[in-house]
């Protein structure tokens, strides 16, 4: 769907974007992820044409990205923003025609999705007078009105209560299911397992990791078990020197003990588990695989420690 | 698809719709209205009050039966003790005045008048008048002149002052109205260049403060959406110029008829006093009404309307590139300062060397330096300016806004992604060099 290669943006006195190459398939939803200031905002505003990159081009659907395009985008920025006086039937009118649309689709548009959200009282009321959230439900209506083919969402859940990021959730994953494809910008890690399929995550204005969700917690897997046993009487497994694990946490509950024990490289896990179970009575195994959070963490604090 | 349309037509609406546009522009053309028959009503209260009452102590003994009462004023010939007349003034509630008259009246020609306020300026200039009007008789008598043929005596002059236009053709000039003109088109155009300039600035930096900006400019280019903001506000401007203009012209009429009779009153009371005076007044008012005549309504319009737009296109597309630079209109002031600058200076220049001198060197420069001609220009087209020297100015103030438009287009277009940064002007010119 969207091609990126090699933008580079250099702003005054800083790089905001190195070199960066993105591949966003088709249909997917796209994890841009990032810590503040690593240059995710800089690489939306050029995706939206907003401002320009110094180098590197950007295909749109196999073409090179036009203004023509901007009609087939939709871009929900970080920072939100309504006319704060004008009523919002009005104000999505005006938004959607700004993005092409012919003003009876618009308003047959915005009806439907004022009846799909519940929101069919606001037509005459004024942004001022709505909570934070509910100009945070406009806003990411008139996001999708024109029902573009690409979404760009910057952070979209901020400032919605746990209910309404649910129904906006359901909603993108709903336009996703219709065909559009989503770019969803955050550095809220758990709901990027949730609903993204691929990721690109940007730090320091160099994009250090991408690719789909499952292939990079696959590469990430670093053969840590969790075990949960009951020792056996008069074995102390602790202390039996071995060559194929080592135990990196131990702890003990009540009823039982867990463990987390590493393997060496050579070693399968069938290895592991047929040396414990002369030892130990095994209530549970467990394989850790890194959350994107570790990952994420990890990857921007570039500390070279193994995962937990 | 060209968008600045929808732009223009969204900010046109907004503001036109509002409350305050409509307060404005039906307020103002009533507050005109309200000071003119306020201060009529005024003058007409005045003349109302001023009658008072004046007790003659005639010491010499002719002049009390030579004063005559009038509207405004009734004599009456005081036949108690001087002493007692002023014990008495004190305790008036209606104004009274004791008029003294000495014995060597025709001689000193001095009178003393008592009030019991402060002494009234036009029972003074009455009283002051009919005392004229009988020395003179006395001296007509005593050098033995009819009086009543010397007052037949008609030394009316009128002056018809005209200028000698270039095609050799004498056409009557009228400098004082020429010049009231000039000062109110100066006050005019000064006024609503920084009213809707100012406008063009709130709006961005509304636009900035709210973050819509960037969802607008994820849809139409920054340029587009700056220009559509500065004609939609010019057109508010244009709208509110016309309403008020007809909404004066209709009130004002009305106004007139309304209270035309009372008018007439007045001025009949005002003849019966002041004698002639209402001739005199006749004559002025036809003098006004001649001179207004005289100046070209149409050029004038045509030029306030051209220069006018000139102008707010040039100081707007500033005004925008400061609302883009600025999070706040406190922080904007630095930058709106300097920039309206020579405004300020136009416009205090056109209350003296401007008006005075319409076509010396200081006024022809200012006219064409594009920053300063929307106010230099109309101040000098009241008293005729050449059309050549109107078409040139108006090419260079095109050039000026063209130019303006599009160093503001480059300043604005990183401006207002330019969160929480503080401008400066150094800041500016790296933005403007920014490339696209």
């Amino acid at each position: 769907m969207l091609e990126i290669k090699n933008i580079v943006k250099q702003y005054s006195n800083h790089l905001a974007l190195n070199n960066v190459s993105i591949s966003v398939p088709k249909g997917s939803i796209f994890g841009l992820l990032g810590p503040n200031g690593a240059g995710k905002t800089s690489l939306i505003r050029i995706i939206n044409q907003i401002t320009a990159p110094d180098s590197g081009e950007i295909f749109f659907d196999g073409e090179p990205l036009k203004p023509r395009h901007i009609e087939r985008i939709g871009y929900l920025p970080e920072e939100r923003g309504l006319y704060k006086k004008m009523k919002i039937g009005e104000q999505m009118l005006y938004l959607a025609q700004l993005k092409g649309l012919k003003k009876a689709d618009a308003v047959s548009r915005i009806k439907y999705w004022f009846e799909k959200l519940d929101m069919q009282s606001w037509w005459d009321k004024k942004v001022e007078d709505l909570s934070k959230g509910m100009q945070q439900k406009v806003q990411f209506v008139a996001t999708v009105l024109h029902e573009p083919d690409l979404i760009i969402l910057d952070e979209p859940f901020s400032g919605f209560d746990p209910v309404n990021a649910q129904i906006i959730q359901k909603e993108i994953l709903e336009l996703n299911q219709k065909g559009a494809t989503i770019i969803y910008s955050t550095h809220r890690m758990e709901s990027v397992e949730e609903l993204c399929d691929y990721i690109a995550l940007i730090n320091k204005s160099e994009k250090v990791l991408d690719g789909s969700v499952s292939a990079i917690k696959r590469s990430y897997k670093n053969q840590t078990y969790m075990i949960a046993y009951k020792a056996k009487p008069g074995i102390d497994f602790q202390a039996t020197e071995n060559s194929l694990f080592e135990i990196v946490t131990h702890q003990v509950l009540s009823e039982e003990m867990e463990m987390t024990v590493r393997i060496a490289d050579e070693t399968s896990l069938n290895d592991l588990l047929l040396f414990l179970i002369e030892r130990i009575e095994i209530h549970q195994v467990r394989e850790i695989v890194p959350s994107m959070h570790d990952i994420f963490i990890d990857k921007v604090t570039q500390i070279s420690t193994p995962l937990l | 698809m060209n968008k600045i349309p929808l732009i223009i037509q969204r900010e046109y609406f907004s503001r036109v719709k509002k409350k305050s546009f409509l307060l404005t522009t039906f307020l103002v053309p009533l507050f005109f209205i309200g000071m003119y028959v306020g201060i009529f009503y005024l003058t007409k209260k005045s003349f109302d009050d001023s009658h008072s009452v004046v007790h003659v102590v005639d010491q010499q003994g002719t002049v009390a039966g030579l004063l005559k009462s009038n509207k405004n004023l009734t004599y009456t010939t005081s036949s108690i003790a001087l002493q007692k007349e002023i014990e008495n003034l004190k305790n008036e509630e209606e104004k009274t005045n004791i008029l003294i008259v000495p014995s060597d009246f025709y001689e000193s020609r001095r009178v003393e008048l008592l009030s019991s306020g402060k002494p009234n300026i036009t029972t003074q200039n009455e009283v002051k008048d009919q005392l004229k009007e009988i020395i003179r008789n006395s001296e007509y008598e005593r050098l033995g002149l009819d009086g009543e043929n010397i007052k037949k005596i008609d030394d009316t002059i009128q002056i018809s002052a005209k200028e000698l236009g270039e095609d050799g053709d004498a056409k009557e000039s009228h400098t004082e109205v020429a010049m009231g003109i000039a000062m109110a088109l100066s006050v005019l155009v000064y006024l609503s260049l920084f009213l809707y300039g100012a406008q063009v600035m709130r709006g961005i930096i509304e636009e900035k403060t709210s973050r819509i900006v960037e969802v607008i400019i994820s849809s139409v280019k920054p340029f587009q959406l700056m220009m559509g903001k500065i004609i939609g506000i010019g057109l508010v401007g244009l709208t509110q110029f016309l309403l008020w203009l007809v909404l004066t012209f209709a009130l004002t009429s009305v106004a007139t008829t309304l209270i035309f009779d009372q008018q007439d009153l007045s001025a009949q009371a005002a003849a019966q006093s002041l004698q002639g005076g209402n001739g005199a007044a006749a004559a002025q008012g036809m003098d006004f009404l001649n001179a207004l005549q005289s100046i070209n309504v149409t050029e004038l319009l045509v030029c306030f309307f051209l220069f006018f737009m000139g102008g707010y296109f040039l100081y707007s597309a500033l005004f925008a590139a400061v609302g883009s630079a600025v999070d706040s209109e406190t922080e904007a002031t630095q930058f709106t300062m300097p920039i309206t600058m020579p405004l300020l200076l136009t416009y205090i220049l056109s209350f003296g060397v401007l008006v005075n001198d319409p076509n010396g060197t200081i006024a022809t420069w200012l006219s064409f330096i594009p920053f300063t001609s929307p106010i230099a220009m109309l101040v000098r087209v009241p008293f005729g300016v050449p059309t050549w020297q109107i078409a040139v100015s108006l090419v260079i103030l095109i050039a000026g806004f063209l130019f303006t438009t599009w160093v503001a287009g480059r300043i604005y277009k990183t401006g207002i992604l330019m969160y929480g940064k503080k401008a400066s002007f150094k800041e500016l010119i790296k933005w403007f060099k920014y490339k696209s």
